[in-house]
């Protein structure tokens, strides 16, 4: 009998600690996704705060570069053709061209700012960094393609024949694809017949000496060069590049201060930091007074009546309707209705504010009656009227409350999406908006718009863009943290 | 030409406070009257009277004219100065300038809170006359029942069954993903889990909530998508790189937060009695919670899935980045499926002519989501109040 019943306790106490060990592992899985989650667009994302240039030597020919009208200079030709001519050996058509994707479009643009800022730089003869393409700069971030070097060990007999060169010798173990570097060329082997090895010419060797070990290396590339977007040549020219010492990698403050753009190189966040900014400040003007005024009245006048109770229904129900109808509300009122102008962030902050509404009204209620009725009555008994009791004395005491909530709801306007996607914030637009009714975009939608392009440069730029969008976020949340320690107060 | 109307309604609005309050002040200074008010009521009465004559007057003028003209700050001028002047000679020792302001500003009180009520009227108008005006060209029941959504092609056809049954099967995923583990959080952190090790927990499913779902949206896009398609693959199973699956699973963890703070309030609003008289039966710790507190929460619960289910419905961002765009009318949670929000915002996103069919369909689409959550809202909202009196 007592064994049956020790056997019995037992199971129970087994399922006991089953059942707790569900819970812990509820709360282990969702860290561990939290943690899966903010890891994986750190990484993706870190890379992008840093770019790549190269330093070329440029002279700014004034018979290219007008001292009257700086701006309109060919700066582009002036760093192309330095950059070029760090390659002497490329002169053909293919070649150039090339080596100019190895360049960004916006190349030229720092060269041209400093000399616009400085005209007496023109006629001289001075060192710049020219940034480099996007597919130039995930090269060097190791991103396109996995890389191993490997010096040569034996020596080495180059043969040409015709347009095919045979190596011999003493090379150890080689594959298809890997690419041989000896007598200023670079040679991609393309078969591999017993001891004799074919290859094909990326660049041309100057000469056909024998290469003793050290004087030769071999590239190994992980990734076909048909599923990358730098070819072979490209790759040893930019290790050319990197060993002569040209190639700098520093912070992408561009990534902050420049707006939008088709290359990913050039693309940066300042316009949707700016349009973000006065699309809340719009929703949090409106939202606060708005949203604390019906709070008082709520809390403080308003009758236990069947009106009240509507209005109270109406706010929690509104706080749950999904944010993309306070899109459709504000495309079919604000944008058709009042014509205000579409993707603009007087429309974006108005449609955010009636989203936050809700938020904040419910926070400042909470914090309203978090103050203890003997305040009210204190002020009431000393003959102070209503009004003067909950505006000098209750208001007050609940503020730090209620700027916590208000925060919150910041934050949720902050990144927000799907209503501003209605409103026609979702535009390219590559200038920094100057005022609320221009054309503007902001942080959410930002990240939105990169995440749909092809470019991996721009899933990089996403991710970074993301990064900050979280860095703000959590910034908000500690103030509100930090309001709610300091300022908290137990009755 | 809106900046200079504030900065006029602005600079009247002071000058009518200053104006009023000297004239109180002056009124007790020299002829000793005992005034009812303090000088400053006086001075914000008239406030009050110039900053609403400037309002009304700008808004008409913005009506009349439009905003863009010099007429509005003009007019803002002209109207607060007209009701200023007006209201400046009740300015006696008698008058109860308080009273009259506290009015003011109850009657200010009130219109902020009847902004909440005219922004669901306002969703309900706006969505409900585009919608009719798609049912007029579109029958409503080939809308409700039709298995085919194709707006863009010609000609269109409109039916909603495979968005709805796309919507509800990443809709299941999600519940299914989140409801255990939301529950059996929230049963950890609220029955289990000391003080201590609750401060810590609570700020990570905080920080869960507030991620925004364009982040997710992406996380699942770009990360969770392709290692479901190679898992998928190695199992040589056809995943869609857009699979229902990668979005719900997504959207499920999103939803987690929502239900655990939602399970652990109720939870904690069950009376400690009802575990107390459960432990002196000899109940174990987990019998008690299984037996006894969660019958007793069931309602709260319940309701905690449905404002969970409404929120999944409604969420928009993760679905349109990692949902499909194609309306397949399949219940496989490897395919790709489209939802009612993916619709609204693909049809909506870039400019659009307003009195399109594919236009409009949005706007019904809209509706119906609106209804949809407004009542799993309401229901949810009753419940929970409804509980929370059975307990008080």
């Amino acid at each position: 009998m007592t064994e049956i019943r020790s056997d019995f306790v037992a199971k129970r106490y087994a399922a006991e600690r089953r059942f707790k060990y569900y819970g812990a592992g509820a709360l282990v899985i969702t860290a561990l996704f939290l943690l899966f989650l903010i890891s994986d667009i750190a990484i993706k994302g870190f890379p992008a705060f840093f770019e790549h240039r190269a330093t070329v030597e440029v002279t700014i020919d004034p018979a290219k570069v007008d001292a009257a009208k700086p701006q309109a200079g060919d700066f582009d030709g002036i760093v192309k053709d330095a950059f070029r001519s760090l390659f002497p050996a490329a002169k053909s058509r293919a070649d150039r061209k090339a080596l100019g994707g190895l360049l960004s479009q916006g190349a030229a643009d720092d060269l041209r700012d400093m000399v616009v800022a400085n005209p007496a730089l023109i006629g001289q003869t001075l060192k710049v960094p020219a940034l480099l393409s996007d597919d130039a700069d995930l090269y060097f971030k190791g991103m396109q393609t996995g890389l191993k070097i490997t010096a040569g060990a034996g020596t080495l007999q180059i043969a040409q024949s015709g347009e095919e060169y045979v190596i011999t010798g003493d090379t150890g173990d080689l594959r298809e694809g890997q690419i041989i570097r000896a007598n200023g060329g670079a040679l991609r082997i393309t078969k591999l017949e017993g001891s004799t090895v074919v290859a094909e010419a990326v660049l041309a060797p100057e000469t056909l000496n024998t290469a003793v070990a050290g004087q030769w290396d071999m590239l190994t590339l992980s990734v076909k060069e048909a599923e990358r977007r730098v070819n072979d040549k490209q790759v040893v020219w930019m290790e050319q590049l990197r060993s002569s010492g040209v190639i700098e990698k520093s912070i992408a403050w561009r990534f902050f201060n420049s707006g939008d753009s088709r290359e990913a190189e050039l693309a940066g966040l300042k316009g949707a930091l700016v349009g973000s900014l006065l699309t809340v400040a719009v929703a949090l003007l409106l939202a606060l007074p708005l949203g604390i005024a019906a709070a008082i009245y709520l809390e403080q006048f308003a009758p236990k009546n069947k009106l009240t109770d509507i209005i109270e229904v109406n706010i929690n129900n509104l706080a749950a309707v999904p944010s993309i109808i306070f899109g459709l509300l504000g495309l079919a009122v604000f944008l058709n209705f009042f014509g205000l102008p579409r993707s603009a962030p007087v429309a974006g902050g108005l449609v955010l504010a009636l989203l936050v509404l809700p938020t904040i009204i419910i926070a400042a209620r909470a914090a309203l009656k978090a103050v203890p009725p003997s305040i009210t009555e204190a002020a009431l008994g000393v003959g102070a009227s209503k009004q003067q009791a909950v505006f000098q004395h209750v208001l007050p005491l609940a503020i730090p409350g209620i700027l916590t909530g208000t925060i919150l709801g910041l934050a949720r306007a902050f990144g927000e999406t799907a209503p501003l996607l209605m409103i026609g914030m979702v535009a390219f637009i590559a200038d920094v908006p100057q005022g609320f009714e221009d054309a503007a975009t902001v942080l959410p939608v930002q990240i939105y718009l990169w995440s749909d392009l092809p470019e991996i440069a721009f899933q990089s730029k996403t991710a970074a863009a993301i990064l900050v969008l979280m860095v703000v976020l959590f910034g908000l949340n500690a103030i509100a943290i930090y309001l709610r320690k300091r300022f908290e107060r137990r009755w | 030409m809106f900046v200079w109307t504030i900065v006029a309604s602005v600079v009247l609005t002071i000058a009518a406070f200053l104006a009023g309050q000297s004239r109180a002040a002056g009124m007790r200074m020299s002829g000793g009257v005992a005034l009812h008010s303090l000088p400053s009521y006086h001075g914000m009465f008239l406030a009050a009277g110039a900053i609403s004559g400037a309002i009304v007057a700008a808004i008409a003028a913005a009506l009349v004219i439009g905003t863009q003209s010099i007429v509005m700050p003009v007019a803002a001028v002209v109207g607060a100065a007209i009701v200023a002047g007006v209201l400046y000679p009740r300015i006696n020792g008698e008058f109860r300038a308080r009273n009259s302001f506290e009015r003011f500003i109850l009657f200010v009180l009130i219109a902020c809170s009847g902004v909440a009520v005219l922004t669901t009227i306002g969703i309900v108008f706006s969505v409900l006359f585009e919608t009719i005006i798609f049912f007029r060209e579109v029958s409503p029941l080939s809308f409700l029942f039709g298995t085919q959504w194709s707006p863009t092609s010609t000609p269109a056809s409109f039916g909603f069954i495979p968005l709805l049954v796309g919507t509800f099967l990443i809709t299941t995923i999600a519940i299914v993903v989140a409801g255990p583990l939301g529950l059996l959080s929230a049963i950890y952190m609220a029955e289990y889990a000391g003080p201590k090790l609750r401060s810590t927990l609570k700020p990570l499913l905080e920080i869960l909530a507030g991620v925004p779902t364009v982040v997710l949206g992406f996380f699942a896009a770009l990360t969770v998508a392709p290692l479901i398609r190679n898992a998928g693959e190695s199992m040589n199973l056809a995943v869609a790189s857009e699979s229902a699956l990668a979005a719900g699973l997504v959207m499920g963890m999103m939803i987690v937060p929502l239900i655990s703070s939602l399970s652990d309030d109720i939870i904690n609003a069950v009376p400690q009695s009802l575990r107390d008289g459960s432990y002196a039966m000899g109940a174990t710790k987990s019998e008690t919670i299984k037996r006894v507190v969660l019958p007793a929460a069931l309602p709260g619960i319940v309701s905690a899935f449905m404002l969970a289910i409404s929120r999944a419905v409604g969420e928009t961002m993760i679905v349109v980045m990692a949902a499909g765009l194609a309306a397949n009318l399949s219940v496989n949670p490897l395919a790709a499926v489209t939802t009612i929000t993916v619709q609204i915002a693909t049809l909506l996103v870039g400019d659009q002519e307003f009195d399109s069919a594919k236009t409009l369909s949005a706007f019904a689409l809209g509706f119906v989501l609106f209804i949809f959550t407004l009542a799993l809202n309401y229901i949810a909202l009753r419940i929970v109040q409804k509980y929370r009196e059975q307990y008080d």
